[in-house]
């Protein structure tokens, strides 16, 4: 009340009341402030997110005995890196045969799903078919239906289909997480291909398959690749899917696999579950690495579409 | 069948003269729309909208695995409302979403407001944020699982070396720690999400209002209250029905860190029908416990649907 009645007559003090929100007004701030109110917090937020990364991976490298003792050496560290347990996790279970399903699966399911959802995006932007408006708002829809609530079902569906505890399920089954989500993302990408270059093509007689192929797939790349890393990481991603249809061990993708291999019996081995955990994020954390803004783009576009 | 009939009486003369019907028609867009839409249509009819009816229709059968259900009405509704374990579970999971979502939009909004400002590396401190939301959710979670061990866990040995605690805290073995200890977990996963997607939202504000407020006088809180805050609603309705939704019907979390334990104190919804649907081989019960999930996803859908509206309303247009 106090300030908004002082308002007028207070003069501009930059370092007081310039909030320095935005990175045009930073220069206000002076470097001691910037410290507490800046880099602290992120520092710290920071610190807290990478912590378990680094836990993991250090206790993957961990030798047995450090593991279970606290007090003679310092837990944050070793001093004595073994790759033992990376060794006994490619050559004593079936870990690679795990990691090939999982890329399988997620390539299979992310091409499917990428060629049904340019179709079906460029027929409800482009071709703006009767009732297209509905058919967009129906996939909006299906983006929010969970895989919590369908897995019931599906299970019984998937079995009676002939599928269950076959990788094709996983593969036909997660298109449905996958397409609402990549035809959101790539009707966005459409939307700002000009339309006149499409009149071009129709009066110079090219079909609409031309078009689609010639003229708007070269044009919405980009859309397509932060599809493809998006949906390939939602299927690496996926659990409870993989769960409920896979059950011999030799068909299991890496999240179902790791907590189910290693967790019989009495003795956890963490070495060899963290080295399981990190080695299965890296692919994705690869991929991540190379496309990082197509990834911001996927994620920040499907929300603000 | 119009199509091929269509093609096949069209004699050549009538091709000269005008085009055919089968011209019309594969010129027509509601005609190639729809062949452009049967990829798509197939996946989510065959696997989303199917089994969607069908677990609705499931939950009022007693079906269990292996042996078809006869339809028993609300029987299934009426058990799981004497079930004082389902119960719980609701209420684990509004515990669950409530929570989790208030600090995930806290500490989201928070970090999106700290990597909107002038910083060195911002791109590579963005990168690194974003990292938990790669990783997949369950191999982060057994590094929690290991975190929060009872005996060998870093938290509660470097509370101990600080001399705050006495002894280790069991963190999943404690009602109540071990659903502090979940949403926690979730909340770490979740953070990143939130941030980034409301950072980009945050972008788009141009500074010249904040430039604007500055020489007006405003304090740091009146600029985010009636500059940033306003122009940011209809991205944090969006944002956080997201977030809100995948909480709620979240799995993967608490299957690796308590599968539902101890003694059911950390059973969400989905959890709990995964465990009576499909290890205790109940398909109906278990199909009642996920429709009973329906009406709260509707009403966080209805919310994201009216933060929409409120932004076209903001934009001055009819759509987008």
């Amino acid at each position: 009340m106090t300030e908004r009645a002082a308002r007028p007559a207070r003069p501009i003090n930059p370092a007081r009341s310039a909030g320095a929100l935005s990175e045009g007004m930073g220069y206000l701030e002076t470097l001691p402030r910037r410290l507490v109110t800046t880099y602290l917090p992120l520092a710290i937020i920071v610190v807290v997110l990478l912590f378990p990364f680094y836990w993991m991976a250090l206790t993957s490298v961990k030798p047995d005995a450090q593991l279970l003792d606290m007090e003679t050496v310092n837990p944050f560290w070793t001093p004595t890196p073994t790759l033992k347990h990376y060794a006994a996790l490619l050559f004593d279970t079936e870990y690679p045969r795990w990691l090939w399903n999982t890329m399988y699966i997620a390539i299979g399911a992310t091409i499917l799903s990428l060629v049904s959802s340019v179709f079906a995006a460029y027929a409800i932007v482009r071709l703006r078919y009767r009732g297209a408006q509905w058919v967009g708002g129906a996939i909006f829809l299906a983006y929010l239906v969970p895989p919590s609530i369908l897995f019931i079902p599906l299970s019984t569906v998937i079995y009676n289909y002939g599928l269950f505890d076959t990788t094709l399920a996983l593969i036909l089954v997660y298109p449905t997480i996958l397409i609402p989500f990549s035809t959101w993302l790539l009707m966005g990408y459409f939307k700002t291909i000009p339309f006149e270059l499409e009149e071009c093509a129709l009066i110079d007689g090219a079909s609409r398959w031309q078009i689609l192929t010639k003229i708007v797939i070269p044009l919405a790349i980009p859309g397509l690749i932060s599809a493809f890393i998006f949906c390939f990481t939602l299927c690496w991603n996926e659990f409870i899917y993989a769960l409920t249809f896979i059950s011999s061990s030799p068909s299991k993708t890496v999240p179902v696999a790791i907590v189910t291999a290693f967790t019989d019996g009495d003795v956890y081995r963490w070495g060899s579950i963290m080295a399981g955990a990190l080695f299965g994020s890296l692919p994705l954390v690869i991929l991540y690495a190379f496309f990082v803004e197509h990834y911001v783009s996927a994620m920040t576009g499907a929300v603000k579409e | 069948m119009r199509a091929v009939s269509a093609a096949t009486d069209s004699a050549a003369a009538v091709r000269a003269a005008a085009p055919s019907r089968w011209e019309l028609l594969k010129w027509n867009r509601n005609w190639i729309g729809l062949w452009f839409m049967v990829p798509a249509a197939a996946f989510l009819l065959l696997f989303l909208a199917y089994p969607l009816v069908l677990g609705v229709w499931l939950s009022f059968t007693e079906t269990r695995i292996g042996r078809a259900g006869v339809f028993v009405g609300l029987e299934n509704y009426v058990w799981l409302s004497d079930d004082p374990v389902f119960w719980l579970s609701v209420f684990n999971t509004l515990l669950y979403t409530t929570v989790a979502s208030a600090f995930k939009f806290a500490i989201g909004l928070y970090l999106a407001l700290l990597l909107n400002r002038h910083l060195p590396f911002k791109a590579m401190i963005r990168a690194v944020v974003l990292i938990p939301f790669i990783v997949p959710t369950v191999l982060s979670a057994i590094a929690f699982w290991w975190i929060y061990d009872p005996q060998f866990s870093i938290v509660s040995w470097s509370l101990q070396k600080l001399g705050l605690i006495g002894r280790n805290i069991d963190f999943l073995g404690d009602p109540w720690n071990a659903r502090w200890s979940t949403i926690f977990a979730n909340i770490w996963r979740g953070v990143p999400f939130v941030a980034i997607t409301l950072l980009a939202g945050l972008q788009t504000v141009s500074p010249s209002l904040y430039e604007a407020a500055t020489i007006d006088g405003a304090s740091r809180w009146q600029m985010f209250r009636f500059v940033t805050y306003p122009l940011l609603t209809p991205i944090i309705a969006v944002v956080m029905t997201f977030s809100v939704l995948f909480t709620f019907t979240d799995f993967q979390l608490i299957w690796v860190l308590t599968r539902g334990g101890p003694v059911n104190a950390t059973h969400l919804m989905a959890t709990l029908s995964y465990q009576r649907a499909i290890l205790g081989g109940y398909l109906g019960e278990g199909s009642a416990i996920a429709t009973a999930m329906i009406p709260f996803l509707l009403a966080a859908i209805m919310i994201s649907w009216f933060g929409l509206q409120r932004r076209k309303w903001q934009h001055g247009e009819a759509n987008d």
